[in-house]
């Protein structure tokens, strides 16, 4: 292959020039964030940061048990203690509390438990609130937390999803431990295992994990009396909305939800929560403005999880590794209830476990059990990612197995970047790609076939330390998702997204985006697509989002869909605006609409030098003297946009790592990503979401596992325990991209959010069995700490001697 | 109740205090310098890095009756006159921050670090930021964006 | 999380903070730098009724060059120890080992008496405590004492310190020419505890060691002076590739590891014997200017 470039340059080449656009246009420029300036000098609005007049601290009493009935409940004792207002119990609440929205029942007959936002009668995991102390301040709500009795009943936990479904299992609900079975097939998997000259078959265990946003979720809700309005930490604040006013009964019209800045979601924040919901009826009920706070280590139990998956998965091939058919079976564990979307995630994955390959036959089912635990649900990929790490995984062993390089195998049967469009054996057609592209790229700059030299060169020395390289050529869909494909998986929204761009009387332009950032940077990459569009300084944009108020419509942020979603429909609704301003302009030129041609910020008379700016016609429609006949004086337009299709980013990761056989300790060495997200917007802010994609998946193999010990109890509750790795254990990530334009928008994006969590887990995970595998290794467990790496060791050479 | 002075970002403020308040909760409760955010209960996150003295700790673990006498500076003192310190520019310029919520805590640290290292290693980098975690860069441009301040202070301060 | 209430006391000398803390009741805690004490207050894992803060009691703070030993008041915040230029050219080790405790920040506020003072098996101190032998010295309003390290650290979270008694400095006997250190610390991240970590000192002569002093960190509900190897390595050839190696298989004798989230105890057992080797070696690599 090729010689290993000076890596390092690469990530520095980011385009001046907009890659879209005119030259010099904003799209595809490395432009530094607008967001950034609060955020560096401390002027942040985190809804903890909230002071109103009045204020009471609301603190939630949680269950240490993980399955238990509540016998007795007394309250009275807090009530006494000093600046306590009020103390509720479940039961002051089962009237009014609803239960907590499931919006993804993803077969008719899934099992969707009640779900009240406090324990009334029955808890079903350590951490479910019990009961709340709303106090003048937040210290003295955690003092009179304690002074609540509450005893309980045991019950039997239910941990272990295989033997939750055994006979005679404890139940979590009445109605059993299973929530749903949900199949998937196409084509004849019967056939394709037929006489199939090789099968690999596997299990791997995708371990629970805690999504760990930095800003630990907050509320504040407060009321006039007559409608409400609820500042929180969430990702999702129209969804929210439309979920809060059906659980509460609080009209929709009567509610205003405000995601002011909001630190990091990962999925995690894509939620319904009780305490969302217990903050809205305590305000409503004491009408006093509340605020909740959550503490790491309350986060840690009662934040939804992620993951938690067990995947058997079957692979026929012929023997020179075609593959033939996959065949996988899920166990998902739900944990005690079902949220926002806890079924659905799961199936997510079901469509990628076929990967970029092709194949004849492909065969899925899902069961969601359900366990005395935090319910899990959406984690940056979402399904996704547990699909990749199986199928790249399961690709490793069939290589193994036939006896060629890994890289080989997947040569042999990926989607050649001529096949596109290709439609695949889950029926989702790829529209663009070109995995030759990205992977030779990443060959290249990581140096692929030197460090199999050194590989090589360890294995004879028989040295200590090993060396093994990781491959993930991986695909994913995103841009989550068209409504119409949502509706047919019994999602209980649409897909949409919505923008509307106004232009002001001084040329000024805002634009309302239902898109919800967290992160992300659409402040910035919004107003470079409508500087270019409009032909306005990037300057001169402003992007409202977050206030249901300012923003009434959306869909919100999640599933990478932002961009190929909302900024697609930003690129519609100033088209919408160029068009009713072109009239005007034609009207002033006293030209023919059709002879009035738009670039860079300018209406021409073709052929004539008149012209006018964008600026002189925005003021021309405020001042509203001379316009078309029947014109609405105002220059702004909405749109709503609903993508046909998802969009499917793709690329190439690779990871070398170095496994001390003596301690078991692992080190990654180089890692290389060269991602394809079709074009880019922004290059810098792509590239950082490459970054942060890959150390969450790197932490998936190497460090995070939420540990339940045999009572149910969470034993990571605090960062002290759940590993999240630090600048000191990660290296610097090599990252480069080939760009393949999505046919699907007229941008040509794919979205990026979740790409290198999807990728970056198989890839360290296989470096890791590649380097062991001449021991007899052929899987570790994640995370692959030091002691599973020499435990499994031991136990294959326990075996072989 | 407990009688403390203390200046912070250069005002001096006198206050009575329960001896349990953390230092964060009378920053940003009781001064409503909310720029210093709370990432965790256990010392490991430092989101609520300050400078104490001129040397960094984590706010969330020292009480305010301890601090009684002293210098501290926090993120919104970290400007002069509107001007943004070296290690606040490159944190921009490199997009070593994207929810920034972990960015007052890195921003501190970062300063702290490059007083004892003024031209530090990448590994020394890392090393020094051990102690505050960021969910979302990887780390990869915070790193950058240190080593890039640490060129830019030495040469505006030579 | 938000600590329960307690009163707080802070005073300025030795003396008075004898006196109050006598009369400040059982549940009287010392507060130095609060880097292990306020998380657990936070979590409400501790409710001591009354804080004592000696972190303003001059005496208490500093290094010094005390001709035999170095002293190292108690609350001498762990910077401060790893800058000591004392520390540095006479007990390298401590200033080796105080380097990896927790962050820098922390670094800035914990204390190295607080630190020996929690009797944490899993701090990094404690094992250098022991390989180094030092001396605890302990004042209450009877007087002074002195707690050899062997002495000083009674099961998990429990010091010899009586009701009454506190910290005011350890002494780190200086060890003379010859010697090499090396702690080697073992954790999954870098924010993580020690899975388990080696302290070791090793004297050597022409390539032969002449005697060994090793602590371990983690391998029990105490550190634990890894007496069997200390026996084993005497006399043996420094270096990678001599004799070191079946001197550490010593490591595990007589330990008594945890089993938490990180490790079990047979990996623990098995880390000592490696780790132990690997420090050995390093120490023996790296011996201190003074030869």
């Amino acid at each position: 292959m090729t010689e290993q470039l000076e890596a390092g340059t690469v990530t520095q080449q980011v385009k001046e020039n907009g890659a879209l656009g005119a030259p010099g246009g904003e799209v595809g420029k490395a432009r530094r964030r607008k967001e950034d300036a609060r955020l560096v000098t401390g002027r942040t609005q985190w809804t903890d940061n909230i002071q109103l007049p009045g204020l009471l601290h609301v603190a939630f009493l949680r269950s240490p048990m993980a399955h238990a009935r509540i016998t007795r409940v007394d309250t009275s004792p807090a009530r006494t203690r000093p600046g306590v207002v009020a103390v509720f119990s479940g039961q002051d609440f089962a009237g009014e509390q609803g239960s907590l929205p499931c919006a993804w029942p993803v077969t008719p007959d899934t099992v969707i438990p009640d779900h009240p936002p406090m324990a009334v009668s029955e808890v079903r995991y350590v951490g479910e609130a019990v009961a709340c102390v709303i106090a003048t301040d937040r210290y003295k709500a955690a003092d009179a937390l304690e002074a609540i009795e509450i005893d309980y009943e045991p019950l039997e936990p239910v941990l272990d999803m295989n033997e939750a479904l055994a006979e005679g299992s404890p139940k979590v609900h009445e109605t059993g431990n299973e929530s749903f079975t949900w199949k998937f097939a196409g084509g004849d998997i019967e056939a394709a295992f037929r006489e199939a000259p090789v099968v690999i078959d596997r299990t791997y265990v995708q371990q629970r994990l805690i999504p760990s946003a930095m800003e630990p979720r907050a509320v504040v809700a407060q009321t006039d009396g007559d409608s409400f309005t609820l500042h929180t930490s969430t990702q999702i604040p129209h969804v929210l909305r439309v979920m809060l006013a059906l659980t509460t009964g609080i009209p929709e019209h009567k509610l205003r939800v405000i995601a002011p800045d909001v630190g990091g979601g990962f999925g995690s924040k894509l939620q319904v929560t009780a305490e969302e919901v217990l903050c809205l009826l305590i305000t409503r009920r004491l009408g006093k403005p509340v605020k909740w706070t959550e503490a790491r280590s309350e986060g840690n139990l009662t934040v939804h999880h992620g993951r938690d998956q067990i995947q058997h998965i079957r692979v026929a091939a012929d023997a020179d590794g075609r593959v033939r058919g996959v065949q996988v079976k899920l166990l998902a564990d739900m944990g005690a209830y079902l949220m926002l979307v806890t079924p659905g995630v799961p199936i997510l994955g079901a469509f990628m476990y076929n990967g970029i390959y092709k194949m004849d036959a492909y065969d899925f089912t899902c069961t969601g059990v359900f366990t005395t635990k935090m319910p899990t649900d959406a984690y940056r990929g979402a399904g996704r990612p547990e699909a990749t790490f199986a199928i790249e995984r399961v690709m490793d062993e069939l290589a193994a197995e036939i006896g060629v390089d890994p890289m080989e195998i997947r040569r042999r049967n990926w989607i050649r970047h001529h096949e596109f469009p290709y439609t695949t054996i889950c029926g989702l057609t790829y529209d663009s790609g070109n995995y030759e592209a990205a992977t030779d790229r990443a060959l290249a700059l990581f140096g692929y076939d030197k460090l199999r030299a050194e590989q090589s060169d360890r294995r004879e020395r028989e040295d200590p330390v090993q060396l093994g390289i990781g491959i993930s050529t991986y695909t994913e869909m995103c841009g989550l998702a068209p409504s119409r494909v949502l509706g047919s998986l019994s999602y209980a929204a649409g897909g949409w997204e919505h923008a509307d761009v106004r232009v002001l009387p001084t040329g000024k332009v805002e634009v309302v985006t239902g898109t919800s950032p967290h992160g992300q940077g659409h402040e910035t990459a919004w107003s470079q697509i409508v500087a270019d569009s409009l032909g306005v300084p990037f300057e001169d944009v402003a992007v409202l989002h977050g206030d249901t108020a300012s923003s009434h419509k959306g869909m919100d942020t999640y599933g990478s869909r932002s961009l190929a979603v909302g900024g697609i429909a930003v690129v519609h609704a100033c088209d919408k605006v160029k068009e009713k301003a072109r009239q005007v302009a034609a009207h002033l030129m006293e030209a023919s609409p059709d002879d009035v041609e738009f670039s860079e910020g300018r209406f021409r008379v073709r052929g004539t030098g008149t012209s006018q700016t964008i600026q002189e016609i925005a003021l021309a429609t405020f001042a509203a003297h001379n316009l078309p006949d029947g014109f609405e004086p105002r220059l702004d337009a909405s749109a709503t946009f609903d993508p046909e299709s998802f969009s499917f980013p793709h690329g190439t990761h690779l990871c070398a790592v170095e496994v001390d056989t003596e301690t078991g300790a692992t080190a990654i060495r180089s890692y290389v990503a060269v991602d394809d997200v079709g074009n880019v917007v922004n290059p810098l802010i792509v590239e950082g979401q490459v970054h942060g994609g890959i150390a969450q998946g790197i932490a998936q193999a190497l460090f995070e596992e939420a540990v339940y010990d045999s009572d149910g109890n969470l034993l990571t509750t605090t960062m002290a325990d759940y590993l999240l790795p630090s600048a000191a254990d990660l290296p610097s990530f090599t990252t480069d991209r080939t760009e393949t334009p999505a046919t699907t928008n007229p941008l040509g994006v794919k979205g990026v959010g979740e790409a290198g969590t999807i990728a970056s887990t198989p890839a360290v995970v296989n470096a890791i069995v590649d380097a062991l595998r001449p021991h007899g290794v052929h899987d570790v467990r994640m995370p692959c700490t030091p002691e599973r790496v020499w435990r499994t060791l031991r136990s294959v050479e326990g075996e072989s001697a | 109740m407990a009688r403390i002075s203390v200046e912070v970002d250069g005002i001096a403020y006198e206050d009575e205090v329960e001896p349990r308040l953390l230092l964060v909760h009378y920053l940003r409760d009781r001064l409503g310098k909310t720029g210093t955010p709370i990432g965790c209960d256990t010392t490991n996150c430092g989101a609520c890095t300050v400078l104490l003295d001129g040397r960094s700790v984590k706010s969330c673990s020292v009480l305010a009756v301890q601090v009684d006498g002293c210098d501290i500076t926090t993120i919104e003192g970290v400007s002069s006159d509107g001007v943004w310190h070296p290690v606040q520019k490159a944190f921009h310029e490199e997009h070593a921050l994207q929810c920034g919520y972990c960015t007052p805590g890195m921003v501190l640290a970062s300063i702290d670090l490059l007083k004892d290292d003024p031209d530090p290693s990448e590994e020394a980098v890392r090393q020094g930021l051990e102690g505050n975690l960021c969910r979302c860069t990887g780390y990869c441009n915070i790193v950058r964006a240190v080593r890039r301040a640490a060129q830019e202070m030495r040469v505006t301060t030579p | 999380m938000i600590p329960a209430s307690f009163d707080y006391f802070r005073p300025s000398t030795l003396d008075e903070a004898l006196e109050v803390f006598a009369g400040a009741g059982e549940e009287a805690k010392v507060l130095a730098g609060g880097q292990s004490l306020l998380p657990l207050l936070r979590l409400r894992l501790a409710y001591p009724t009354a804080m004592v803060d000696v972190g303003r009691v001059a005496e208490l703070r500093g290094v010094a060059d005390r001709g035999d030993h170095v002293h190292i008041g108690a609350t001498t915040t762990h910077d401060e120890v790893v800058r000591s230029p004392i520390v540095r050219e006479h007990c390298p080790l401590v200033a080796l080992a105080t380097a990896t405790v927790a962050d820098p920040a922390v670094r800035h506020r914990g204390t190295f008496g607080g630190s020996l003072a929690h009797a944490d098996p899993a701090g990094d101190l404690p094992a250098v405590a022991l390989a180094l032998d030092m001396v605890f010295v302990v004042r209450s309003s009877t007087g002074d004492r002195t707690i050899p390290a062997a002495d000083f650290f009674l099961d998990y979270l429990e010091s010899a310190l009586q009701p009454g008694e506190i910290l005011t400095g350890v002494r780190v006997p200086k060890l003379g020419p010859g010697w090499g250190f090396h702690y080697e610390k073992f954790h999954r991240t870098a924010q993580a505890w020690a899975t388990v970590g080696v302290a070791a000192a090793v004297r050597q002569t022409n390539g032969t060691v002449e005697e060994v002093r090793v602590g371990l960190t983690n391998m029990g509900p105490t550190p634990v002076r890894a007496a069997g190897v200390e026996a084993a390595a005497r006399g043996v050839e420094a270096g990678r590739n001599g004799s070191l190696r079946q001197a550490a298989e010593q490591a595990a004798e007589g330990t008594d590891p945890p089993a938490d989230l990180h490790a079990q105890p047979d990996y623990r057992k098995h880390l000592a014997r490696v780790l132990t080797h690997r420090a050995l070696v390093s120490a023996s690599a790296h011996r201190s200017p003074q030869t």
